[in-house]
């Protein structure tokens, strides 16, 4: 199968590559462009460890096909610290230890991230009903709600 | 996944030109979030995906009057956080914001919600000879079918259709505009669903080759959604009920109720309507609504349970629908 020429911005970047036309964004992701920080949990939609901003909206990158981003903007775990430090919610995470094998954690962050961009102020409902999409079999999700409630306090 | 030659159309026609006239070489791809599951289980295994993401005016949510319009290619999210959705339709907004999680949301569109293939375990594994991949009988009828109808009638498969914005559309008279080969025409959402019976029928009446453009929505009833379900977020509804009716004079009319997860497609509760057309809607008569809902059920072995969620579901949109205290909530 011919490959398919793609241009999107990743994390601020314009960025070039080419894939087939089954390969999803997280493959591309992954195995083209070495941003390994989204993780492939179930690969169908259920887990949320593959999380990335799509023009800013949570989408899981294992159900969106790579063809499919031409033109537009991605945003992955691997863009939330800048050369001045960790993101507010990644400190927090650390803090609160909402993580022990840290495996759902770049998904967790991405959608996160995704909530406190639209509601920086979130009620711990809020915070629920926006992570629903998110599984963690380590911690039990109460640290990681914590986590993201002080980083709204911490940022505000 | 099979490999397969990607398309991105920019107009309805070329899209619809490159549909097959029977079901099984092509898809149509809006968000993905059910074709690229069913490509990844070779449940679904076209050689062409054709993109709507590429025509402009599919998507977007326009108020008038009288009606609310909204494109076939709406993301989920967007018609859950749509204010006019929210103040006019809000049975619809309801079932829009409890699909998935908010990735599945953001992806996830209307018209991908109404043509979505169902969920039952059987139909989903490559490995199983599904009455709909071309088995001989229906696996789920004698099988494990615990999340499978209670209205099981006549049906040659016992799967529940999985839209939970079909049973809203229904029960608000919603009329859908699709495209093929030879133009545009409207179809009721209450005759878009047919119970399929063989691997070249769908959940829906729809031909291969047509694409729906848009669901338009009458304003000025009472109406509301109500799901039971087993989490409560992120998880299909055991069962679900939507209801409609104008409310004059504290009188209920043109009663519509809707059942959603308790038979192949949504089903019209036509004697739950006729026990709440003209009454004052109160804890009591919603409850008797409920009662009359069962009417005519028949479940199979494991899903019995599914009467009592049934009456409770319809009481609960009925109340929520005239704006009673909701007092299931704590």
């Amino acid at each position: 199968m011919r490959k398919i020429h793609v241009h999107a911005q990743i994390n601020g970047l314009p960025t070039d590559f080419l894939c087939e036309p089954r390969q999803s964004l997280l493959e591309v992701l992954r195995d083209e462009l070495r941003l390994t920080g989204a993780k492939e949990g179930c690969n169908n939609g259920n887990c949320g460890a593959c999380n990335v901003l799509l023009d800013g909206r949570l989408v899981n990158a294992c159900c969106v096909l790579a063809v499919e981003i031409e033109g537009r903007t991605v945003e992955t775990v691997e863009g939330m610290a800048t050369p001045q430090g960790l993101h507010p919610l990644q400190r927090c995470f650390m803090q609160d230890a909402a993580l022990q094998c840290g495996i759902c954690t770049p998904g967790f962050l991405v959608a996160a991230k995704a909530l406190l961009d639209r509601f920086p102020h979130p009620s711990e409902q809020q915070v629920r009903h926006y992570l629903a999409g998110n599984l963690c079999r380590c911690t039990g999700y109460d640290k990681i709600v914590r986590a993201v409630m002080d980083a709204a306090e911490s940022s505000s | 996944m099979k490999n397969f030659t990607y398309y991105r159309p920019t107009t309805v026609e070329q899209a619809v030109a490159l549909l097959d006239n029977k079901w099984g070489p092509v898809e149509l791809l809006a968000g993905g979030t059910d074709l690229h599951d069913l490509q990844k289980e070779y449940i679904a295994q076209p050689d062409k995906v054709v993109s709507l993401n590429g025509i402009r005016g599919l998507s977007g949510i326009k108020a008038s009057g009288s009606a609310i319009t909204i494109g076939a290619n709406t993301k989920l999210a967007d018609i859950a956080e749509n204010s006019a959705v929210r103040k006019h339709l809000p049975g619809l907004a309801e079932a829009a914001s409890q699909v998935g999680g908010p990735q599945i949301r953001n992806m996830g569109t209307l018209g991908g919600n109404l043509c979505q293939r169902n969920r039952c375990w059987y139909f989903r594994d490559e490995h199983v000879p599904c009455l709909l991949r071309g088995g001989e009988k229906c696996l789920a009828i004698n099988g494990e079918n615990r999340y499978h109808a209670c209205f099981t009638d006549s049906y040659a498969c016992v799967m529940v259709h999985p839209s939970t914005l079909a049973p809203v559309l229904i029960a608000l008279a919603a009329k859908a505009t699709v495209q093929g080969p030879k133009g545009k025409r409207e179809i009721e959402l209450s005759r878009f669903f047919q119970a399929p019976a063989k691997a070249d029928e769908r959940e829906h009446v729809l031909a291969a080759n047509e694409i729906v453009l848009s669901v338009s929505i009458p304003i000025g009833s009472k109406n509301a959604s109500y799901e039971v379900r087993h989490k409560q977020s992120y998880d299909w509804p055991l069962v679900q009920a939507a209801a409609a009716f104008d409310l004059k004079g504290g009188k209920a009319s043109n009663v519509r109720i809707v059942l959603g997860h308790v038979a192949p497609v949504p089903l019209l509760a036509g004697d739950a309507a006729k026990a709440l057309e003209g009454q004052p809607v109160n804890e009591e008569t919603a409850a008797e609504a409920g009662k009359a809902a069962i009417k005519g059920a028949k479940p199979l072995s494991q899903t019995g349970y599914k009467l009592q969620l049934v009456q409770v579901a319809v009481k609960r949109a009925i109340l929520t629908a005239a704006g009673a205290k909701k007092y299931w909530q704590v």
